[in-house]
């Protein structure tokens, strides 16, 4: 009996009983269909993250004070130190060294206006001191919108940032230097505040957690791919934000740009060089940590990865399932088929035959289940998912199609077997 | 076919269910051997071990005890699966409910055997047509079983039986479940067939299709009452 033979048989087979050889098959297509789904939902959004952390500049690193002490507890990017308190007895900065072994770790203006002064880092282009102030509500006009992020820096951190101002204009260094409170508004928070005409909002004034900003301009849309839309911010000079909601203490963060992407690493070395000989500390023991967008993207691409497995598993557990419908279904069809098992049997029909036919239905169940189930995983992921763009993994297609086939093979043998061990005489009775 | 020995030669067999206070001698030492050619019909009330009898010629089941030679082959000494070959190159079954493969059509009901011996696709398709001619079913073989009468049905499993050239055809109440109009067209090619030369076993309990055998063999508690040649030998 060739094989041709035996796909013909195992043809009719499946075909005999049409709504149920479909609801099986069902089964196989949505566990095919899910895997390439999810996993491409995963590869989506890891992508997204990607190009945001890629927007960020690759040529940019941030500084960040870290809690870990000597030693090394915990990751990196521990968090922010806690702000000292505007009356800090101290002056504020890091010149009094000698109590360098029981300060909290902090990085201050200081500090910024080291590397950006510097003859010892070449490779640095730009340095912007970053004081972020937490739960700010923007009020204007009766309309009142809490920020995202509320950012108190130099004019030099649009350029670091790469962001730049559409309406209206930047603020300047005199902005900074005189302690000027103006703001620039980044697109969701103006659309908040006015509608869509934001233009409307340049050179009025919003009062930031009550105190009144001028808005010298609105930022240019960055975009809000992924969960954190980057376009609710408001950023101000640095001099303002401590005067009025942050209070003066401890830098959140210190931007940096490097003259180009090649130079990151020296310039990150550079940096490092400079705060370390500042803080008195060595690379075992820092309280701080330089961060690039290198850096944060490997950090986001393997928890992406952790993200991307779990939803692929979940995605195998329905195939699973399906290949346990199978199985039933098959299980089914030898009992219904016995007479007919008895009959071949009969006639010459060897265990290998009979094996043959029905591990092929099997396999025809699930191959079909399979290749709608890539159809219409490919068709489903032409679709956005949860503000996912999915991405289809090549991999994935490829692995759900062959296990679905394996599936069909695995799940096959045993009702196979069943039926291939059916003595002739009792088949032949079996009505 | 083979003329050398005999087709079924069978010595002291013994086929027993059960064990001990349950046990039951379906088959209590039967001595029976039949030559090529030969039409042979055995007859019995049901109980009497025809059926267990049946079974072990056509080797889906194994006696007991005894020895059992088919056309010169030990089938004690044959390995369960490969009974399935001997069946497949000895043995043309006919059965009382006809036993077609449903939804499938005539041709390949008769094609099933030939498939599964190996016969080439060409050959197969020829050698079907060829046996479905035979039995008069020339115009009815791309229709499926549900689309033929009983008659029609059971001439199909005559074709299936006979298409692989059998050393012994082997027939179970092949009239059972015909009215008496199909009961003469079969039987009467049975007797066409007995007349080829082929060497036919018939089991039945009605006498007048024992009637066109050769040679009628009688069965009563698992042993052999009887052996006789026929009055009446058909023309």
């Amino acid at each position: 009996m060739n094989v041709a033979e035996t796909a013909r048989f195992a043809c009719q087979g499946v075909t005999a009983n049409k709504p149920r050889s479909a609801l099986t098959t069902l089964g196989v297509l949505i566990g095919v269909a899910a895997v390439i789904i999810l996993v491409a939902v995963g590869t989506g959004s890891s992508r997204s993250v990607s190009e945001q952390i890629s927007k960020l500049g690759s040529n940019t690193l941030t500084v960040q004070a870290s809690s870990t002490a000597a030693g090394g507890r915990g990751g990196p990017g521990g968090g922010f130190a806690p702000f000292a308190g505007p009356a800090s007895s101290s002056s504020g900065s890091t010149t009094s060294q000698t109590a360098t072994k029981t300060r909290t770790p902090q990085i201050t203006l200081s500090d910024a206006r080291a590397i950006a002064t510097s003859k010892q880092a070449p490779d640095v282009l730009g340095v912007a001191p970053v004081v972020n102030a937490s739960s700010v509500t923007a009020t204007y006009d009766g309309a009142s919108h809490s920020v995202g992020t509320t950012t108190g820096t130099t004019p030099a951190y649009l350029l670091i940032d790469n962001s730049s101002v559409h309406y209206g204009s930047a603020f300047t260094d005199a902005d900074y230097t005189e302690h000027r409170r103006v703001v620039l508004v980044g697109q969701t928070v103006a659309q908040d505040l006015v509608g869509d005409d934001v233009e409307e909002l340049v050179g009025r004034t919003i009062s930031l957690n009550g105190i009144s900003f001028r808005v010298d301009g609105i930022l240019t849309s960055k975009g809000s791919t992924g969960p954190q839309d980057q376009d609710d911010r408001v950023v101000a000079p640095l001099t303002a934000v401590q005067d009025t909601l942050s209070g003066y203490g401890a830098l959140s963060t210190i931007s940096i740009k490097a003259t180009s992407a090649d130079t990151v690493t020296l310039a990150e070395g550079e940096v490092e060089s400079i705060l370390d000989a500042r803080h008195q500390v060595t690379s075992t023991d820092r309280d701080y940590s330089v961060s690039s967008a290198s850096s944060i993207l490997s950090a986001a691409t393997s928890s992406n990865r952790t993200f991307t497995v779990l939803l692929g598993a979940v995605a195998a557990i329905s195939l699973l399932v399906g290949g346990i419908g199978v199985m039933n279904i098959m299980l089914v069809t030898v009992t219904e088929r016995t007479r007919e098992i008895g009959i071949k049997k009969a006639l010459g029909a060897g265990r290998g035959d009979i094996v043959g036919q029905f591990l092929t239905e099997a396999v025809l169940l699930s191959l079909f289940g399979g290749v709608v189930g890539v159809v219409v995983g490919l068709v489903g992921s032409r679709f956005t998912i949860v503000g996912v763009q999915p991405t289809v993994a090549p991999y994935s297609v490829g692995l759900a199609f062959g296990v679905a086939i394996l599936i069909g093979l695995f799940f096959g043998l045993y009702p196979a077997n069943r039926a291939a061990s059916l003595r002739p005489i009792d088949a032949l009775r079996y009505e | 076919m083979s003329t050398a020995h005999p087709v079924i030669s069978m010595h002291a067999i013994t086929k027993v269910y059960g064990t001990g206070d349950t046990e039951v001698r379906a088959l209590d030492g039967v001595d029976l051997a039949v030559e090529g050619g030969e039409h042979v019909a055995i007859m019995g009330a049901s109980g009497s071990g025809k059926s267990t009898l049946m079974n072990i010629i056509g080797c889906l089941d194994v006696g007991t005890s005894g020895r059992y030679l088919l056309d010169g082959i030990d089938v004690r000494r044959v390995a369960e699966s490969r009974l399935a070959l001997v069946r497949n190159r000895k043995i043309g079954f006919v059965f009382q409910s006809f036993n077609l493969v449903a939804r499938t059509s005539a041709l390949r009901n008769v094609e099933l055997p030939l498939a599964y011996a190996g016969v080439p696709r060409g050959e197969r398709r020829e050698r079907a047509i060829e046996a479905l001619t035979r039995v008069g079913l020339a115009d009815r073989l791309e229709h499926q079983p549900s689309e033929l009468s009983g008659g029609q049905q059971q001439r199909v499993a005559l074709a299936r039986a006979i298409v692989t050239r059998p050393a012994l055809l082997l027939a179970d109440e092949p009239t059972g479940a015909l009215d008496s109009h199909s009961t003469a067209d079969v039987l009467a090619l049975f007797d066409e067939l007995a007349a080829e030369g082929r060497t036919i076993l018939v089991i039945t309990h009605e006498s007048d299709v024992a009637e066109h055998a050769q040679r009628i063999v009688r069965m009563a508690d698992g042993r052999i009452v009887s052996d006789a040649q026929s009055v009446q030998v058909p023309a």
